[in-house]
């Protein structure tokens, strides 16, 4: 374990300079990816060390600059596509859907498309109809594309360096409100496996399986579960591609119960996904239904009032686990308020974003 | 009250009275914005907020023309164009307040506002986005026998994306009633053009490939932008087909938010100093005190007017109440019909 403590974001940052060194077919391209904020931050400065012809602006041209980075990507050169928003990579979902995720099979294996895709999934301060969408169960239904979304800053790092040096196209789905979790990351450059799932914390009651930013709502739910005698066990499901099914039945042989949380919404989704496979890899050892905990049926709303309740937290986690295990929902507390809404991550963000 | 009159026969310049209310339709949009911008860090206005001031040149000459049944389609930075066509402004501050007394009931914020007896048919922040609903409904205007026309607003950044191309293909094949109006602010968010466009083609000169006629202007100049608009909307009534104008503008805080943005260097201070030097309200207000057209008496008594109107729609949106959580859940569908709501 590396003792250097650093930012997802900066797991970010760090990862596409280390590609951009280490091979010279790497480059960035998105609206602001060499710009003064540098997305988020996750680009910034990178421009200064590798020029612009590899850590590239673009033209607000999101599906016409697919198929150009995927006319370089099979022409010798590893795009890293960057959308600020999930919801503006939907202007280049033709390129990814039916050219980048098939070009290797429709053309019996001769041309290979390695591109990764950065979507950022925005949340809060009003992000609304247009601007917070979780939409990776769209590209994890497209056979040929690889999805993921790391939940720590290593695994930000070490996930993106192996989606840029993958041969296939991956899509990278990362959460605005995990750019500033801390976390052990090795300053070499090394990749984590795009697939699998991984346990954080270990426990016999209750399989809680978060994806994202929600891997560490379950790890807050795990905390307050434990003050009314629940043990959960806290699974990172990290991949979609796939859901990692022997990891989802370790867990559950163990537990017996089984509660998914995703960002998206639920219906159609990757915890119903997991919920599946949950029940195909270890219906013998569920002793309840498994849960699904994701956004409503509606689109995101702009208000507040309305998005508090939109969006699950811990506690919701939590109360679904403790009513499945028959604890004592009552007794759970949740987390106290240090903002007027629950729409940020922390205090210091004072909007907009 | 109205910013401006309807004009069938196009004058080459705009009659004093017409200066005067769009004047003081400027000055509207500066106030409303700067008391935005003033009251943003109360942290109360939580959505993504885009600043208008410094463009609010080209919707005053644009509307002035419009009728209220024209229809009006705008994109993230739509504070102007929505008070320009008379839309509510307490609705909007509401809106933008996340209140339930919103035009969008608080569902939309700053980025999706709309006032439909206002004409103003709704803003969205995905660049190009409406530029083919604005071609549709004008589409069904024309098949319907309907006497308007639409306006659609976008920016630079737009213009790049496939859509507005295919939208513009399609005005022109049916000549559509349609004013495409691109206000060039120079950067899309930080970007700016010398990467996204080819040097030396205006934006305006795309229409051309698509049988949109083009022209461009200074869209900080009102009475430019109303000659030129005027122009265009006439001919555009008179069945004579789509058209593109291209304004000339610049955006003073940064692109979402209501701050100052140069220590980010990407633009610089000479670049914004020359622009804010032509203020497209305070020339315009300079002018017209020169030529006599503007009074210290009627000055006073616009900005006494709109100070207490932006007061009482931020107090109206202040003092409502945010929507019951229950509504969450309203107008994911439209009610099956029949039903009662």
């Amino acid at each position: 374990m590396s003792d250097r403590i650093i930012t997802f974001m900066e797991a970010l940052r760090e990862a596409q300079a280390s590609c951009l060194r280490e091979d010279p077919s790497v480059y960035l391209m998105g609206l602001g990816v060499p710009g003064p904020t540098g997305i988020f931050g996750t680009t910034k400065g990178l421009v200064d060390e590798f020029g612009d012809e590899r850590v590239r602006d673009m033209p607000s041209s999101e599906g016409g600059m697919t198929g150009v980075a995927l006319g370089t990507a099979i022409n010798g050169m590893r795009p890293v596509m960057v959308h600020m928003r999930v919801d503006f990579a939907v202007l280049s979902m033709e390129t990814i859907v039916n050219q980048a995720a098939k070009w290797h099979y429709m053309y019996g294996g001769k041309m290979t498309a390695p591109m990764a895709f950065r979507m950022i999934i925005g949340r809060g301060w009003g992000q609304g109809p247009q601007h917070s969408q979780s939409l990776q169960a769209w590209f994890a239904h497209i056979p040929g594309l690889k999805v993921v979304m790391p939940s720590t800053p290593r695994d930000a790092k070490g996930m993106l360096i192996a989606a840029i040096e993958d041969d296939a196209p991956v899509v990278v789905v990362e959460h605005r409100w995990l750019y500033g979790i801390k976390g052990h990351v090795p300053e070499e450059h090394y990749s984590e496996s795009l697939e699998g799932s991984r346990v954080m914390r270990e426990g016999k009651d209750v399989t809680l399986a978060g994806l994202s930013y929600m891997t560490l709502e379950c790890l807050r739910a795990a905390e307050m579960l434990e003050t009314i005698g629940i043990d959960a066990e806290v699974l990172d499901l990290r991949s979609l591609t796939p859901i990692d099914g022997p990891g989802i039945a370790r867990s559950v042989k163990k537990t017996g119960h089984f509660v998914v949380a995703d960002t998206a919404n639920s219906t159609f989704g990757a915890a119903a996904e997991a919920s599946a496979i949950a029940v195909e890899y270890a219906f013998d050892s569920l002793k309840k239904a498994p849960a699904r905990i994701g956004l409503p049926w509606t689109p995101t709303p702009t208000s507040p009032s309305l998005a508090d309740k939109f969006y699950p937290r811990a506690i919701d986690i939590a109360r679904e686990a403790a009513r499945m295990l028959g604890g004592d929902v009552d007794r759970l507390e949740d987390t106290p308020m240090v903002t007027p809404w629950h729409d940020v991550p922390d205090p210091t963000y004072t909007g907009p974003y | 009250m109205s910013n401006g009159v309807s004009n069938s026969n196009v004058a080459a310049i705009a009659d004093n009275d017409t200066r005067l209310s769009m004047y003081r339709c400027a000055l509207r949009i500066r106030m409303v914005e700067q008391e935005i911008v003033d009251r943003y860090s109360e942290q109360e206005m939580r959505c993504p907020t885009h600043i208008c001031i410094g463009q609010e040149g080209a919707p005053t000459g644009v509307s002035a023309h419009l009728k209220r049944d024209d229809a009006v389609f705008s994109a993230h930075r739509s504070h102007g164009h929505y008070l320009a066509k008379n839309a509510d402004l307490k609705e909007m501050i509401a809106e933008i307040y996340g209140r339930e007394t919103g035009c969008a009931r608080g569902k939309g914020g700053s980025q999706h506002l709309i006032d439909l007896d206002a004409g103003f048919m709704g803003s969205a922040p995905i660049l190009a986005s409406t530029i083919s609903v604005g071609v549709g409904y004008a589409w069904a205007a024309k098949q319907r026998g309907e006497d308007k026309i639409v306006v659609i607003y976008f920016g630079d950044g737009a213009t790049e994306e496939g859509a507005f191309h295919e939208a513009m293909n399609f005005a022109g094949v049916f000549k559509l009633p349609v004013l495409f109006v691109c206000e060039n602010n120079l950067y899309s968010v930080h970007s700016k053009m010398d990467i996204r466009q080819p040097e030396g083609r205006r934006v305006c000169d795309v229409g051309a490939a698509h049988g949109v006629a083009g022209s461009i202007g200074d869209g900080n100049n009102i009475d430019t932008v109303w000659e030129m608009a005027g122009k265009a909307i006439a001919e555009i009534r008179a069945g004579g087909g789509p058209q593109i104008l291209e304004f000339m503008t610049y955006r003073w805080k940064e692109h979402c938010g209501p701050n100052e943005d140069l220590n980010l260097n990407y633009r610089s201070q000479e670049e914004f100093d020359a622009w804010v030097e032509k203020d497209p309200v305070a020339v315009y207000e300079e002018c017209l005190r020169a030529e006599g057209v503007l009074s210290d008496e009627a000055l006073t008594t616009y900005r006494t007017e709109i100070a207490d109107e932006v007061s009482q729609a931020f107090d109206f949106a202040k003092n409502s109440p945010f929507p019951p959580t229950d509504q969450l859940f309203d107008f994911v569908y439209p009610a099956a019909k029949g039903a009662a709501k």
